[in-house]
């Protein structure tokens, strides 16, 4: 049956029935379960926002905190995968990924290729991402391009509760190794989730909303604002069609080019600063593979090439707005030399 | 023959010999053949080494794993990886044992328990830590144990999987493969402490330093830490002091080293001749069966380097595959 | 309040998760006589667009809906009276509509099909209920899907019918929200889970109708039941004959992403377009679920092994008397719609044209009005 849960739930409940499913599924992180070693309550915090809450409970010594250890947790979780277990690490914030990519790029997204198709290393490495959390500059990046480009990298960033669900179990199921990145700001939002356990297949984009006049390519938050985008321009009589990506390594070109072979305009929102992101990617690679069903530039809404700021009045104008985004969409639409309308989303 | 004073059966002995000297054949031939040319990129040789690789390798089965370091020759061998295709993956063609894909610093056979030779100083340790949570896991008495350098001994990955696997409980040993030298640089200079033992009982478990040229010294300290770890007594530190005959790569001029240093390591502190003069004196073995040994394993690895000179070079078509399961 | 000589036509609500649809076009201009049935309009909605016909008759007196505009359920739309209302008591009933429109909301959702899990020997299974509509409860009746559907594939037909009986819609083992596990893929076997069902859910007796293999169960079921089953109303129904499109099942089951199964769909339609994205997308959220790959190749294998199915039943249920009604779409690629005669002279056969396999969807009216006239007339619907 299906019901309302939010995407923090859904992470859970992906968890809980892989556990449940496969007894080589173990989960590690720092305070994941919370207070291990410590004489106050068991399970005091499952995550830092509660996320694997309640999972020790049900799943006892297959939880494990680790010490403040980011290397050598993320590193056994690689060889555990080696080894044939399929460990889910959580990096907490992302941004730690600093203190232990080694173990990433160098040793689990290389030891298929390494030794000759001979390893498989299903891990995953779960971790928040995003701004608009006032984590400020260390907390708060989006650093999917950094993953993106390491070959070897599966790299999944879900916008809802439903796709986290069945992308975090289709993580735990894959074969390679998975960054599996949770918008922080997404954590609270709801939406219909079955109680059951299912897999999103990996490169499939989500067309969540049809149009024929410009295309709205995105992942994580910012869909969220390219649909605010969307209605605003349908209040215009432009129709968008939107599309989620959900995961990034691998991606599905091909929904991009179909999508704008019909449309003839593109807008890529990227969370992530502006240089080789994912938008770079995309308004290449239709550049390159779609330039004859171009319309108008392709435009790029992203976040500046700035660390993300603290104060709040700040870091609202980092990640890209709807209102940005539909004037970007805009833009696609003026006549050449002409400067287009803007309107609020 | 006399009776044996060895804790090792005869058998053993002869296999501990054949290993040893497999590896240091390996070498030797891979030093005169990388100066002709015959081999891409760089080498890191392992002579002079063996009683640690060997000494520790005989405790082991295949179910327990080994993380290797850049200079995995000898560790490999040891581990039971098959000499044509470490050799062939060496030549970088398709018949290698990672298809020529890894080379030299990347050599694996996860079937043996070799989880690789690894060309990032100290990323074996955490690497070593999750395969023995695996086998904890599993409660298949499994051991894990990361071979490092002196040099990659101050890795921060390495500091922290002695925390790691200690907090953990895991049975993991960490060989501390001391030559002396991180690549030109003394660890006399370079590693703070004054022994690996302080190092070891800063992080709540056993340390233990040998004599890494004496393979009885090396095959008995390690057989009771791998016995311990394998019991469920934790982690342990194993320091092996050993000597290095060649460069930290082959090219290396080794200016860093006092003249004849190289010469007297190999004059007095040879590990491989040191065991056959024990066997020998013991008269246990005669040379007779060493000298045997010598002629089938040079015959070996003849026959490695030109089945790997015959053998085809990877397809172009393997530059795209083997990067992901299914993508 | 209601004037009760004035009729209002409202945004319909097809199924439980329906809560607006955009009306496309009128079918009718103002002024217009309109027939009991008479196409009046259509409409969009998330999952599929349709036509909706007149519930009443009358002259259409006013036209508030506009093309293009979406509209939340029950909102008024147009208004039909004969020509001798006065237009002020028109007006009057328009403004004083707004307000059961949306104040009655809590009193309507009751009314409408629910959700319901039962729990029976072929484990949890889902349905939908609606209780008639118009007075007593009336007879019961039960909607079977096909291979790979769910009770939401009467969306059209659950109201329609409920006007004159107590309509129940089960998913089937191995579909949409019941349990993903089959005890037995067989005729049989899920003939066997839905008597189960009507155990638990305290049925007696029903209106058994079946679409496409649910067809097939219907008939299982009036075999090796019959005093459980009133009459058989056969929708594009399995069972009738050996033809079906092997590609059709193979496709369905294989396709695990929007593009491979998009295609597959548009063949249950005559109308392709009326596949759209949260079609697709519904059916890829359940063909995602753990087990359901699995039970429809099991299905599959046992039902339509080797590109012919493996129950031919119209002798046998021509045999048995039982007020029988078949309909078809005349352009089903998946079942041919030859197979309609199969029970010659035992049943009522009708073809209709510019309709596929979803026939119930795509002419839901003309299905709808003979679903109600076979159940309405059990006793005297044989041999029409």
């Amino acid at each position: 049956m299906s019901r309302k849960i939010s995407m923090k739930q859904a992470i859970n409940e992906a968890l809980d029935l892989e556990m449940r499913r496969d007894p080589t599924v173990i989960v590690m992180g720092e305070d994941i379960v919370g207070g291990t070693g410590a004489h106050g309550e068991a399970d005091a915090w499952g995550g830092v926002l509660g996320v694997t809450k309640g999972l020790h409970a049900k799943h006892g010594d297959r939880l494990m905190d680790t010490p403040l250890s980011e290397s050598a947790y993320i590193g056994a979780a690689i060889g555990a995968a080696a080894c044939g277990l399929r460990p889910v690490a959580e990096l907490m914030f992302m941004d730690f990924m600093g203190v232990c990519f080694d173990q990433i790029f160098n040793q689990a997204a290389k030891f298929r290729y390494m030794f000759g198709g001979k390893a498989e290393t299903p891990v995953v490495i779960r971790g928040m991402v995003g701004a608009g959390f006032r984590a400020a500059a260390q907390h708060s990046q989006m650093l999917t391009p950094l993953f993106t480009h390491i070959p070897g990298l599966k790299v999944v960033c879900p916008s809802n509760a439903y796709d986290a669900k069945g992308l975090l179990i289709q993580a735990i199921r894959d074969n390679d190794p998975v960054i599996f990145c949770e918008h922080k700001n997404l954590y609270g939002m709801e939406c219909e989730v079955p109680a059951e356990s299912y897999a999103i297949p990996f490169g499939e984009a989500n067309v969540l909303r049809d149009g024929d006049d410009v295309t709205i390519v995105s992942y994580g938050l910012t869909v969220h604002r390219a649909m605010a985008a969307a209605d605003a321009l349908a209040r215009e009589r432009v129709e968008a069609e939107v599309i989620d990506l959900r995961t990034l390594s691998p991606i599905d070109w091909d929904s991009i080019v179909e999508s704008v072979e019909r449309t003839g305009r593109l807008v890529v929102v990227d969370e992530a600063h502006p240089r080789c992101n994912l938008a770079t990617d995309i308004a290449a690679y239709v550049g390159q593979h779609a330039f004859g069903a171009l319309k108008a530039g392709v435009q790029m809404v992203t976040a500046p090439h700035t660390p993300v700021p603290f104060a709040p009045s700040l870091e609202d104008l980092y990640v890209p707005s709807a209102e940005a985004i539909a004037a970007a969409a805009l833009r696609t639409l003026a006549p050449t030399g002409t400067t287009p309308r803007s309107i609020a989303a | 023959m006399t009776e044996n004073p060895f804790p090792l059966s005869k058998d053993d002995l002869l296999r501990a010999y054949r290993t040893m000297r497999t590896i240091r054949e390996f070498e030797e031939r891979l030093h005169v053949d990388f100066a002709k040319g015959d081999i891409p990129g760089f080498v890191h040789l392992y002579a002079g080494e063996e009683a640690c690789a060997t000494g520790i390798m005989m405790h082991l089965n295949d179910n327990d794993r080994i993380a290797s370091t850049h200079r995995g020759h000898g560790h490999c061998i040891a581990k039971g990886v098959d000499v044509h295709a470490m050799m062939a993956e060496i030549y970088g063609r398709s018949t290698g044992a990672c298809r020529g894909k890894g080379g030299s610093m990347h050599i694996a056979d996860l079937s043996k328990g070799m989880m690789g030779a690894n060309g990032i100083l100290g990323a074996g340790a955490p690497l070593i830590c999750g395969a023995a949570l695996a086998a904890k896991v599993r409660g298949d008495r499994g051991v894990g144990i990361t071979f490092v350098g002196d040099g990659a001994s101050n890795q921060g990955t390495f500091l922290e999987s002695l925390n790691l696997a200690a907090v953990w409980n895991l049975p993991v040993v960490f060989v501390v493969e001391n030559n002396g030298y991180a690549e030109s640089t003394a660890m006399e200079w370079a590693v703070s402490c004054d022994s690996y033992v302080d190092r070891a009982t800063g992080f709540g478990m056993p340390g233990v330093t040998v004599d890494g040229t004496d393979f009885f010294a090396v095959h008995e300290a390690a057989g009771e830490i791998i016995r311990r770890a394998r019991e469920g007594g934790g982690p342990a530190l194993l320091e092996c002091n050993m000597v290095r005959f060649y460069g930290h790569f082959e090219g290396d001029a080794q200016t860093y080293r006092a003249k004849g240093e190289v010469e007297a390591l190999r004059a007095s502190r040879d590990c491989l001749v040191m065991l056959g003069e024990r066997v020998i004196e013991a008269g246990v073995i005669a040379r007779a069966e060493l000298q045997a040994i010598d002629g089938e394993v040079a015959a070996l690895i003849e026959d490695a380097v030109r089945a790997a000179k015959a053998a085809p070079l990877p397809a172009a078509g393997d530059l795209l595959t083997d990067v992901y399961v299914a993508y | 309040m209601l004037n009760e000589r004035i009729k209002p036509i409202v945004m319909p609500k097809w199924g439980l998760s329906m809560s607006e649809g955009k009306l496309t076009g009128w079918l009718k201009r103002p002024g217009a006589s309109v027939a009991l049935g008479d196409e009046l309009l259509e409409v969009e909605t998330d999952k599929i667009t349709n036509v909706v016909e007149a519930g009443d008759s009358g002259i259409l007196r006013r036209v508030l809906g506009e093309p293009g505009t979406v509209y939340p359920v029950k909102a008024l739309i147009a208004v039909l009276a004969e020509p001798d209302v006065p237009d002020s008591e028109i007006d009057a009933f328009i403004d004083a509509y707004a307000a059961p429109a949306t104040g009655g909301a809590g009193e309507e959702e009751e009314a409408g099909p629910r959700y319901h899990f039962a729990e029976t020997p072929a484990g949890t299974l889902r349905y939908a209920k609606r209780d008639g509509t118009r007075g007593e409860s009336g007879p019961a009746v039960l909607l079977l899907h096909g291979f790979g559907g769910d009770l939401d594939n009467w969306l059209f037909t659950i109201d329609a019918l409920a006007e004159s009986a107590t309509v129940y819609a089960l998913d089937l083992p191995g579909h949409g929200q019941s349990a993903k596990t089959l005890a037995d893929p067989t005729l049989a076997g899920l003939s066997k889970a839905v008597l189960g069902f009507m155990d638990a859910a305290g049925i007696d007796r029903a209106h058994l109708v079946g679409h496409s293999m649910g067809g097939a169960v219907s008939m299982r079921t009036a075999l090796d039941a019959p005093e459980r089953v009133a009459s058989l109303s056969l929708i594009a129904s399995a069972g009738l004959g050996s033809a079906i499109d092997h590609g059709y099942i193979q496709g369905f089951t294989a396709a695990n992403s929007r593009r491979d199964l998009k295609p597959v769909l548009e063949t249950l339609f005559a109308d392709q377009s009326l596949v759209g994205r949260k079609l697709v997308d519904d059916l890829l959220k359940y063909k995602r679920l753990d087990g359901v790959e699995a039970a429809l190749r099991a299905l599959s294998a046992a039902l339509f092994a080797d590109g012919a199915q493996a129950e031919i039943l119209a002798g046998a249920v021509a045999a048995t008397g039982l007020p029988t009604l078949v309909v078809w779409g005349e352009q089903d690629r998946v079942i041919p719609a030859a197979h309609a005669t199969a029970l010659g002279h035992a049943a009522r056969s009708v073809v209709i044209p510019n309709a596929g396999h979803m026939v119930q969807m795509e002419a839901a009216g003309k299905v709808n009005a003979l679903l109600k006239e076979h159940i309405g007339t059990p006793a005297t619907g044989t041999a029409t």
